[in-house]
């Protein structure tokens, strides 16, 4: 009897269908993305049983670290003409005495939030790399005499009235500090703000639990 | 197009190849780089959210003007002191009559919540009862009223304790937004964060002493 030989054939495997799929999650989440902006400090947010997302833009973020620095970030609207953070650092200049070149202005639109005296922005919007700018980083002062977030804010609230106000403190940062910043947003009238935190569930001692 | 056509009757006068080859494009690499980029973005995307708990305080009293008056048998002060502990005790502290006498509790669910829950049991029954009908549908109204309704809710609260939040200098953030977390578990409808008094930094001091 003959055998039949069979052509050894390695098989293929159509990989049309499965490479569709790859692209097209790969381009909902590039779609998707958003990338984290610089941070000026890494901030570990306590927890809270609050579910309300944080708001997209018109957002101004003041963030405490562990160490009681004190950083501000303010964002430029959903429309991106009006150049909000521009004019806000234009106004800190000229509140400052500091001339600030278009090119720096440009710098300081694309960054996101940072923590240092006016006298050093300038130094820091020709910083080369990000490493050198976190590395001058040494905290907004808020002190009485020279309260430098009391204008951020002034500034930021003139150029856009519909602001809503974060506090992102870091979990082990002291109260006094946080202090100091809530009297800075209730002197310049704001009594309503949110705090940044993280979600846990929440538990109630048996008797008030409603079945 | 006119000259691939040319092309193929030129082709068509010399040796024609017969066999017709369907291009096969090795796609191996392409596969590997999106699954490459699908994994990277995968991994990068925050899906969550940061959440934000929102606190709206009272508005500084003017200069010349005098702070509300605060009913007596309505108030309930919780001291924050160091170590994550917390002190509480009813009415007002007047360092003429004899003091009040202050009460440990902590974070758990039996602690200060517990005492909250306790003294704000109308309120938040009444709260979560109309949720619990909501959800099992005895109640049809849209999500929007119901929020409506628990903030009219707590403009009619009557009975519930005015919390006074004081915290000592060396209390850490984390716990500031625990007990304004509290606060929002419980339902207190109102609350507000003040600085202690001497008086009161005298009963914490003697209270950890006796201790």
């Amino acid at each position: 009897m003959g055998k039949i030989k069979l052509a050894v054939k390695t098989p293929r495997i159509d990989m049309t269908p499965m490479v569709d799929l790859f692209f097209l999650l790969l381009v909902f989440f590039i779609l998707t993305a958003t990338f984290r902006p610089e941070e000026a400090a890494p901030i570990t947010t306590p927890m809270s049983t609050s579910n309300t997302p944080i708001p997209d833009a018109h957002l101004v973020t003041i963030m405490i670290s562990k160490d009681d620095k004190v950083f501000f970030n303010v964002d430029n609207g959903t429309d991106s003409t009006e150049h909000i953070r521009a004019k806000v650092l234009q106004a800190i200049g000229s509140n400052y005495q500091i001339k600030f070149t278009p090119k720096e202005i440009k710098k300081f639109e694309g960054l996101a939030s940072f923590g240092l005296p006016y006298t050093k922005l300038k130094e820091y919007l020709n910083a080369p790399d990000s490493k050198t700018r976190e590395a001058m980083q040494s905290g907004i002062p808020i002190d009485s005499l020279d309260n430098q977030l009391m204008m951020w804010i002034r500034f930021a609230r003139t150029y856009n009235n519909n602001l809503a106000f974060a506090i992102k403190g870091d979990g082990a940062a002291n109260y006094p500090a946080v202090k100091k910043v809530i009297a800075v947003l209730q002197d310049n009238n704001v009594n309503k703000f949110n705090l940044t935190t993280d979600l846990k569930a929440v538990e109630l001692p048996a008797e008030f639990i409603n079945k | 197009m006119a000259e691939i056509v040319q092309e193929e009757g030129h082709k068509g006068k010399g040796k024609r190849k017969a066999k017709k080859h369907g291009t096969h494009i090795d796609m191996t690499p392409m596969v590997d780089l999106a699954c490459l980029l699908l994994t990277f973005f995968m991994l990068t995307t925050a899906f969550n959210k940061p959440k934000v708990m929102e606190i709206i305080l009272p508005e500084k009293p003017k200069e010349n003007e005098k702070p509300p008056e605060l009913d007596k048998d309505r108030a309930l002060t919780v001291l924050l002191v160091e170590n994550d502990k917390v002190l509480w005790y009813v009415g007002l502290a007047d360092p003429n009559k004899p003091l009040p006498v202050l009460t440990e509790a902590d974070f758990s669910k039996e602690g200060i919540r517990k005492v909250l829950l306790q003294r704000n049991k109308q309120l938040f029954t009444r709260i979560s009862d109309m949720n619990k009908d909501v959800i099992e549908g005895k109640l049809k109204i849209p999500r929007d009223s119901v929020e409506g309704r628990i903030k009219r809710f707590y403009k009619e609260d009557k009975f519930g304790p005015i919390v006074l939040i004081k915290a000592a200098d060396g209390v850490k953030y984390r716990n500031i937004v625990d007990i304004i977390d509290e606060m929002a578990i419980t339902n207190i409808a109102r609350y507000t964060l003040v600085d202690i008094n001497p008086v009161e930094k005298l009963m914490v001091k003697t209270h950890i002493s006796t201790k």
